[in-house]
């Protein structure tokens, strides 16, 4: 073997083993963190703080996001639909659309960009100034007292904001529709209950819960694992949004081949 | 007492301490003197459980620092932080009463804040302090505040790292002060990592110097002037030419 393929093979070799490694250092800090979820003690205070922030501050952006959506989708809907003489779908098209997969892929990108990056900015910046050293000599674990309130709320948090999309999305599209496209009010919601299954509802909830717990999850790893300084803080930050936005997406791939594969 | 015993800790290829042998007896005040970047905030970190030794063992009053029960031995500890570390999403009193709102150290809401107020007032702070946050304090405050939760809780142990860091002379030699009023006040075991000599004249009982990370000297802060080591009287005085290497 020529000493450039061993240079291939090594430095291949290497990358799986890093790779695997920081799977690894995740799937361990995720199951740390999920362990403290039934340990005491419970920073309530904290808990609540994070709720308040991952969602209800979370709703604004959420509800924009998903009402513009929705009114894009039932235009796309019915353009497409026509030419092929199918534009009366656009009430079922919508409702699966968003429901099954819009509504909680932006809920979760959604999080990505605005909880994510603050979470991994505030750990980062109590790391580079001592904060969670000095949480420690305080004797107080920051698994627990920062990342459990966090993840516990980002779990809880995520299939509230995916229901709140997911309905006000087929309100956009109900807007749209009877609006501009001339649909009938009744008809329109009518078509859009009666063609949502549980378990359409089901695998909604489901991702959502998935993408706040990713969400929130990686803005704790990437925080308290940054680098020093305004540079280590910045690099945190970064890379736990494009870590969350690329988990989310495996993860909706993944949930709707289990959900919906049968 | 605090004993190190052979400590080594490298970080990649930088190895910071080389088989540390100190002693801290009790009661004492021993400050860590050594240029930047020598390992001197390593040392106290390890004896916290916040950076691991690679080698070595640390043995606070007989007992293994690994062997401990993590709580209870570190309610026994205070810590001034170089730059404050204090909690910016919460007001002062807060702070200072962290310690006192959750764990063993658990009091009333009350109790607690009353307890940060006397603290607040014993380095120097007025009550109204209180409910103002880190971020619309001076420095030499955020240090008062900062040395104020050290206190809190009655440690046995305080660790002071670069306590005069960033401040006017003035407002160092005020927090000097007040450092050796509340170590002979509370009677307690007190290590200092500083290169403000300043600081080595007003709290230190014994002085070691770091160097290459090992200690260089260790002695009686009388006896710092007349060490009779080069490396000692260096950095003392100050000299750029010696057998410390300086980047020029």
């Amino acid at each position: 073997m020529s000493a450039q393929m061993i240079l291939i093979v090594r430095a291949l070799g290497r990358l799986c083993i890093d790779s695997v490694s920081a799977l690894g250092r995740l799937v361990l800090f995720a199951m740390a963190a999920l362990s403290h979820v039934f340990r005491p003690p419970f920073y309530r205070r904290e808990f609540f703080i994070a709720l308040l922030n991952v969602g209800y501050l979370s709703l604004p952006v959420v509800g924009l996001t998903a009402l513009f959506t929705g009114a894009a989708l039932a235009l796309q809907i019915y353009s497409g639909g026509s030419r092929f003489n199918a534009p009366e779908v656009v009430p079922q098209i919508v409702a699966i659309g968003m429901v099954r997969e819009l509504g909680p892929v932006l809920v979760g990108l959604m999080i990505a960009a605005r909880v994510t990056s603050s979470i991994a900015a505030e750990m980062a910046t109590m790391k580079v100034t001592e904060q969670i050293d000095a949480l420690v000599t305080l004797s107080t674990a920051p698994m627990k007292y920062l990342v459990m309130p966090r993840v516990l709320a980002g779990l809880m948090a995520g299939p509230g904001l995916v229901a709140v999309a997911d309905s006000i999305g087929i309100f956009g599209g109900f807007i749209v529709a009877t609006q501009t496209l001339h649909f009938n009010p009744a008809t329109y919601l009518l078509n859009t209950i009666n063609f949502l299954t549980s378990a359409d509802i089901l695998s909604s909830m489901a991702k959502g819960m998935a993408f706040g717990f990713i969400a929130t999850l990686m803005g704790c790893y990437y925080g308290l694992n940054s680098g020093r300084g305004a540079q280590g803080v910045g690099a945190a930050t970064k890379a736990s949004v494009q870590a969350a936005a690329v988990l989310i997406l495996a993860a909706n791939f993944a949930l709707t081949a289990v959900f919906f594969t049968a | 007492m605090i004993a190190f015993e052979n400590i080594y800790k490298a970080f990649g290829l930088n190895h910071v301490l080389r088989g540390v042998n100190l002693t801290v007896g009790r009661g004492e005040s021993m400050v860590i003197i050594g240029g930047s970047g020598t390992g001197k905030s390593v040392l106290i970190k390890t004896v916290l459980g916040l950076v691991e030794p690679d080698n070595g063992r640390i043995l606070v009053d007989g007992q293994d620092v690994t062997q401990v029960k993590r709580d209870a031995f570190l309610s026994r500890f205070g810590m001034l932080f170089q730059g404050g570390a204090l909690f910016d999403s919460m007001p002062v009193w807060q702070n200072v009463a962290f310690r006192l709102q959750r764990g063993a150290l658990k009091r009333p809401l009350a109790e607690a804040r009353e307890i940060a107020i006397e603290k607040l007032r014993r380095v120097g702070l007025a009550p109204e302090v209180a409910d103002r946050f880190p971020a619309e304090l001076s420095g030499g405050m955020q240090k008062r505040v900062s040395l104020a939760r050290a206190i809190a809780a009655e440690p046995e142990i305080i660790f002071f790292d670069e306590p005069t860091t960033g401040l006017d002379p003035i407002m160092s030699g005020v927090i000097n002060e007040l450092i050796r009023e509340i170590v002979v006040e509370m009677g307690v075991t007190a290590m200092t990592i500083t290169h403000d000599l300043s600081s080595v004249d007003t709290i230190a009982d014994k002085v070691a110097m770091l160097h290459r990370g090992t200690i260089q000297w260790c002695g009686s802060r009388a006896d710092l002037a007349q060490s009779g080591d080069p490396y000692v009287e260096q950095f003392v005085n100050g000299r750029a030419d010696g057998p410390i290497e300086t980047l020029r």
